[in-house]
């Protein structure tokens, strides 16, 4: 075959008198890189198949290596980026739909980042929170309008029973990464972290592997179009169930595991063939309308006794509010709404890139027109979508949302540099692979602990902030946007986000 | 005219209830909010009394204040839409050396027209259509056998403004404020009314934005953008409508905190918790220190961390509660009993009541 119009995307730097040709480059490098020589004095470097992930810098001992973005090759155009100069030539020479991995890395505008935060000054004493308890203790499902108090004994009993909820020490959630599309290890990362901070995690739609199941009090689990792994006990041990509509990363479309990824552990767990393929749906094939979802969410509150919240996932598009209110009706205790830039395994990069539109947004209009409709405290608001920091949940909530999920961010506390490659299940820090010589890089106590250190420190500065605005309990933020102000947005972006411009008071 | 923003403010707030129903003079309020003279700026005082209008018990006695007196047609449209007005007149005020000047103050006694069983909520519908919509006029008080007597100057001004010597109430309450703006506006003091709710309120809300959007679930729009405005609301939602007993108001709008109801038996912490996972909208947070008169009495409340002072006191008959004892002291040097409220708890006194002295509820340490 002819060589390949494409340019290598990265290059290698090697810095010969730092390298001691030890070979770990050429171990670590999953995609045949690096290449020692037979004498092992020198090794040499492939830069077509580099992705960028930076392993090898990382492990190289002397520091020798330098992989960084190649500088020239295309011809500066205006028009005419790079990435569609190489989108081009790569389905020029393959005929397929280019694939990728994580969340859309277009540069649209991130609301976060022209959200500023409130503080308070003599009129309000802030609360510090080394002195004074903060409050972040969040409750998911359907709360009541009003509690039914008997009022005429000793002490008030309350008639009412409340529908399930979850209790979140910390209003982050793991957000749905399948295993079969992570690792074994990473997953049982997720799920120990989230079991020691008080959340969740988020079983994405690849079904529970039996050895999970002690963790299920922890576990939210997925229902998708492709139902794998779904059966009585799934449902039962966990702590509540998500149906999956949509995802942002590929709002509209299904999902692909291809068969080589389908190991007899995968089998095991999602219930299929080994080394079969296999392919979500673009729709669930039992829900073709609103009326439904219904019956399905029902379906599974008979299944699992009303005991335990059921969610809905859809995609943040044009009509998300509206769509919302419908499967709030429809009965969803919780609805989870996923942005733009929400992360996945594998999805045709045209539609990571293309469709939906950016969680901020979503979730300040979902919250407006459930209040307005009286009906916010049917469901819960859970979010997901481009969360990278603890200002961004902080903000998240000041919009409207009850907690927020993090999948990105937890890869990245994992290990993960964001290489996209997730789908070639080439994934050198032994997150997105089942090939076990790359999958035993990650000690799952190692990874549990960076997880719980990262919820831990967001969950400081989140009470940093807290006490700074003179508020010492989550809920009185949730939805709070007049601690909210935003910069450099048009005045249609501020009324769509429901917040003031920033120099406005109260 | 209206303030264009929420004003913070620090306050002072006072209240005296005869427990035995019996009315005194607005005297004594009037000595004992001028005792905290420093605690407010001269940007706002006002007055709430009970019982002073006893010759039409039965009726709603709306005050209603004019800026522009040319709006009071319209105003008189709207009530009489839905009430018979049974007698009107301009509210008596007394030019001082301090206040010359001040705006038309009318008070209405009305009778409803309507279905008996809608009658709060129209109300509440007029208060809102009124002062929502006709600029230039604004409903300040409108309960039964109430009323509410507020303006711009030192409290103790506006109380003479308004000869309150010359009314005899059961329950009075006070409030002198320090708003940190210079925008003066008759409507904008304190106390706040709705149907016989008098809210005076010490403090900053830091959760209104959540209580504000909370209560328009409920239909309550706030358009005054006042702190002490959500207060009102939440106390008349959650008392009228959800009938919430006053003495555990302070576990919704102060409730204690997750790892106080931890370590609480398990009938109380079903009770706190299950408060808490459903009226988090209601939660106010913040530093504030409350009296809210009531038909029959009166109540104080702090805050979850007692960010704000408030005394709690008892002689013979007469239940107070103030910011600082130097005002309680000032009208009865001994006293029975006097405590400082706890945080989140609330007090309170009502007509025909055997003094509770408080405290038996108070959760928090503080």
């Amino acid at each position: 075959m002819a060589k390949s119009l494409l340019f290598p995307e990265f290059k290698i730097d090697r810095d010969k008198e730092r390298c001691i040709s030890c070979q770990v480059c050429v171990r670590q490098c999953a995609n045949d890189v690096h290449e020692g020589s037979d004498n092992e004095d020198t090794v040499l470097s492939q830069e077509e198949n580099c992705v960028g992930c930076q392993r090898c810098v990382n492990l190289c001992p002397t520091n020798a290596l330098t992989v960084h973005k190649r500088e020239g090759g295309f011809r500066p155009n205006g028009n005419w980026s790079e990435q569609h100069l190489r989108g081009i030539y790569k389905q020029a020479e393959s005929g397929g739909i280019l694939l990728t991995g994580m969340g859309c890395d277009r540069s649209y505008p991130i609301y976060w980042d022209h959200l500023l935060l409130n503080a308070s000054q003599v009129t309000n004493p802030s609360i510090d929170p080394l002195r004074e308890p903060i409050e972040l203790t969040s409750y998911l499902g359907r709360k009541e309008e009003k509690l039914d108090i008997d009022w005429s004994g000793e002490f008030p009993l309350v008639q009412t029973r409340l529908a399930p909820q979850l209790e979140l020490k910390v209003p982050v959630v793991f957000s749905a990464m399948s295993y079969g599309s992570i690792s074994y290890n990473a997953f049982r990362s997720l799920a120990e972290a989230a079991r020691e901070v008080g959340t969740f995690c988020n079983s994405g739609e690849g079904g529970l592997h039996p050895d999970f199941y002690p963790y299920g009090d922890n576990i939210v689990v997925q229902v998708a179009s492709g139902r794998f792994g779904v059966h009585r006990d799934y449902l039962r041990v966990a702590a509540a169930v998500e149906i999956k509509i949509g995802q942002g990363a590929k709002p509209g479309i299904g999902g692909h595991l291809p068969g080589e990824k389908v190991t007899k552990e995968i089998s095991r767990t999602r219930k299929i063939p080994e080394e079969s393929d296999a392919i979500s749906p673009a729709p669930h094939h039992d829900i073709y309308s609103i009326e439904d979802l219904e019956r399905l969410v029902f379906a599974i509150k008979e299944a699992i006794n009303y005991k335990k919240p059921v969610a809905v996932k859809i995609a943040a598009v044009h009509n998300v509010a509206a769509i919302a209110s419908g499967v709030v009706r429809a009965g969803a205790d919780i609805v989870t709404i996923d942005g733009i830039r929400g992360g996945t395994g594998a999805a045709p990069q045209v539609i990571r890139d293309n469709v939906g539109i950016p969680i901020e947004l979503a979730l300040a209009q979902v919250d407006e027109r459930l209040r307005s409709e009286g009906i916010r405290h049917h469901s819960s608001l859970l979010i997901a979508g481009g969360i990278r920091s603890s200002a961004d949940v902080i903000k998240a909530i000041a919009l409207g949302a009850d907690a927020v999920y993090v999948g990105t961010a937890a890869l990245v506390g994992l290990g993960c540099h964001l290489c996209q490659k997730c789908y070639t299940g080439k994934c050198n820090w032994g997150i997105a692979t089942q090939d076990p010589v790359l999958t035993k890089r990650l000690n799952p106590n190692i990874g549990k602990r960076r997880l719980v250190n990262l919820i831990r420190a967001w969950s400081f500065e989140i009470k940093e902030m807290l006490g700074g605005m003179g508020v010492n309990a989550i809920e009185s933020l949730r939805g709070n946007r007049e601690h909210l102000r935003a910069v450099g947005l048009s005045k249609e972006e501020c009324a769509v986000l429901g917040v003031k411009a920033a120099g406005e008071g109260w | 005219m209206r303030d264009p923003f929420r004003i913070p403010s620090g306050c002072a707030v006072s209240g005296i209830l005869n427990l035995d129903g019996k009315p005194v003079s607005g005297t004594h309020i009037i000595r004992s909010i001028e005792v905290m003279h420093e605690r407010s700026n001269g940007l706002g005082g006002g007055f709430a009394a009970y019982g002073i209008y006893p010759r039409y018990a039965d009726l709603y006695a709306f005050h209603v204040l004019y800026d522009d007196p040319l709006r009071k047609q319209d105003v008189e449209t709207i009530l009489k839409q839905r009430f018979s007005v049974e007698h009107s007149e301009e509210i008596p005020c007394r030019k001082t050396d301090v206040i010359k000047e001040w705006p038309l103050f009318m008070r209405y006694f009305l009778r409803y027209l309507g279905e008996e069983e809608n009658e709060d909520d129209e109300v509440v519908q007029v208060v809102m259509e009124v002062n929502s919509s006709i600029h230039g006029a604004y409903i300040v008080s409108s309960g039964k056998n109430m009323g509410i007597f507020k303006g711009v100057g030192y409290p103790e001004d506006i109380g003479r403004l308004f000869r309150l010597e010359e009314y005899r109430g059961y329950c009075w309450i006070a409030h002198g404020r320090f708003p940190t703006n210079s925008v003066g506006w008759w409507g904008g003091a304190h106390p706040f009314g709705l149907l016989s709710w008098s809210v005076v309120h010490n403090g900053e809300i830091s959760s209104y934005g959540i209580n504000r959007r909370y209560l328009q679930n409920f239909g309550y729009l706030c358009n005054l953008q006042t702190d002490t405005e959500v207060i009102a609301y939440l106390v008349d939602l959650l008392v009228r409508k959800h009938r919430v007993h006053i003495d555990y108001l302070g576990a919704i709008l102060a409730s204690p905190f997750w790892e106080q109801i931890e370590r609480m038996d398990a009938q109380k912490k079903h009770f706190f918790s299950s408060i808490r996972t459903i009226y988090g909208g209601a939660l106010l947070n913040g530093p504030f220190s409350i009296i809210v008169g009531f038909p029959g009495g009166m109540f104080g409340m702090v805050d979850r961390i007692k960010l704000r002072p408030m005394l709690a006191a008892w002689k013979n008959k007469t239940f107070f509660l103030s910011s600082e004892e130097c005002a309680i002291r000032e009208i009865s040097p001994d006293l029975d009993r006097l405590v400082a409220l706890k945080a989140g708890e609330v007090i309170s006194g009502r007509v025909g009541e055997r003094n509770n002295y408080g405290q038996k509820l108070a959760v928090s340490g503080v």
